[in-house]
């Protein structure tokens, strides 16, 4: 769901990115980050919440709030409304804390 | 270690215009940001601004963004900038700690800090409120206006102070439906020249209503609100249900301030700042020497007095650590006189109370 036309705003989009969301290829545009391009994608649940395992989307999307938490190439708890998306990363949903290695 | 005169955290409104003042009055300065990006949340702000002519009103946010930023651009010999860093500590000898991108952590002992690190939105308590759909305005705002992508198809917003208000007419810009928009005070909180538009455009703003509970399975399906009384209790038998996959909750904001709780300001809870604040002087240095705070973060205020604010509080930081500017009076009387017209309104007046109950003379 992305905006084609706006009475003010040009949404010059660049390159497209391709990258896999739990195991599925997506794509999303070089610039914006994980969240936005997961949501333009229409996924909106990015993880389980800690102790009862409940879904979990962003909120503030400006990096406050740590509500959109995923596994990102492996690394959990990675902000993923700021972090900007890169061409074949791999983003899971996160369920509970997850592992500093 | 890193040295420098002045450190600048944040990049928004306020930090700008404390850069800017304390770099013209010919202090060394250092802004810190975390984004990759300086404005704050003015990237997002796609309508025009209040206020007068000083704070660039009739201006968009998104457009004073690029002023500021030029402005810094030319005072470059006094300015340097660190994106992408957050400040993780501030420490009693003086040092504070960054963390650069990922795994870059470094320190820094200025002179003197200006905190301007802004405000993050309020949240509300109700059945299911963790529901994804459910999102802070700011945050239908960033997903539309900087990336271009819509939050849904039908959207209630909660909420018609200003941000409400302003969101929901931008949601309409963006293509999607507003259902209708809702706040539990009697009284429509915005500017009413804002709320009748948005009236024009055919949505019911429904004042004394409150969200009963959010429904849906793994994403929000649907939203029941009912009316409250004088006291905000709720009123049975006044449910009304609406079906969208978006609520928007604008309910305020509250000052950022972690960062000076942390390094030990004395701090004080005033309603009226909108949370908790910092003590502070006239000349914006709180409770602990060096240490300054303008915009959001020392109460909640619009984008233009924190402009305002961030040139005072630059301006004295500077004269503080031995830049004092030769029109350093001349200055500080105008951008006074700026504030104080700025709240002239009755919503000012709150303001000033608040104020009031923080600044040691
Ligand atoms: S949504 Fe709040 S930190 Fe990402």
């Amino acid at each position: 769901m992305r905006i084609e036309n706006h009475p003010i705003l040009e949404f010059k989009r660049k390159k497209i990115i391709k990258f896999t969301f739990n195991g599925q290829e997506v794509e999303g545009y070089e610039g914006e980050t994980i969240a936005a391009a997961l949501h333009a994608a229409g996924v909106k649940v990015l993880g389980k919440s800690l102790f009862s395992n409940r879904p979990r989307g962003f909120f503030c999307a400006i990096g406050n709030c740590s509500s959109c938490f995923m596994v990102v190439n492996g690394v959990p708890n990675i902000k993923t409304c700021v972090t900007d998306l890169k061409e074949g990363m791999i983003v899971e949903t996160q369920e509970g804390k997850g592992v500093i290695k | 270690m890193k040295e420098a005169d002045l450190v600048v955290i944040g990049g928004g409104p306020a930090g700008l215009c404390a850069a800017i003042s304390a770099a013209k009055s010919g202090s060394k300065v250092l802004i810190i940001e975390r984004n990759k990006d300086f404005g704050g949340q003015l990237v997002k702000q796609t309508h025009m601004f209040f206020g007068s002519e000083k704070q660039y009103a009739s201006t968009r946010g998104i457009d004073i963004k690029e002023i500021l930023v030029n402005e810094l651009k030319m005072l470059y010999e006094n300015v340097k900038v660190m994106m992408d860093s957050t400040v993780v500590g501030m420490y009693e000898d003086g040092v504070i700690t960054i963390l650069h991108k990922e795994d870059n952590y470094f320190k820094i002992k200025p002179k003197a800090i200006v905190v301007a690190t802004g405000a993050f939105e309020k949240y509300l308590a109700f059945p299911n409120n963790d529901l994804p759909g459910i999102y802070g305005a700011g945050a239908v705002q960033t997903l539309m206006n900087v990336y271009g992508v819509k939050p849904g198809k039908k959207v209630l917003m909660v909420g018609a102070g200003n941000i409400g208000l302003i969101v929901s007419y931008q949601l309409m810009q963006a293509g999607v439906e507003v259902v209708a928009i809702l706040d539990a005070a009697p009284k429509i909180g915005g500017y009413l020249v804002h709320a009748s538009k948005i009236r024009r455009m055919g949505v019911p703003i429904l004042t004394s209503h409150t969200v009963k509970e959010a429904i849906g399975k793994d994403c929000l399906e649907k939203v029941i609100v009912c009316k409250v009384n004088d006291k905000f209790e709720q009123i049975s038998d006044t449910e009304k249900e609406f079906n969208v996959d978006v609520m928007c909750i604008s309910v305020g904001l509250t000052p950022l301030n972690e960062l000076l709780s942390m390094r030990g300001c004395e701090m004080k809870y005033v309603p009226q700042l909108s949370g908790s604040v910092p003590v502070r002087n006239d000349n914006y240095e709180t409770s602990i020497e060096n240490v300054f705070v303008a915009g959001d973060a020392c109460g909640i205020e619009e984008a233009s007095s924190a402009m305002v604010e961030g040139y005072l509080a630059g301006l004295c930081a500077a004269a503080k650590i031995g830049h004092k500017s030769n029109d350093y009076e001349v200055k500080r009387a105008e951008f006074e006189k700026q504030l104080y017209n700025l709240r002239s309104g009755p919503v000012g007046q709150k303001i000033l109370i608040g104020i009031e109950q923080i600044v040691n003379r």
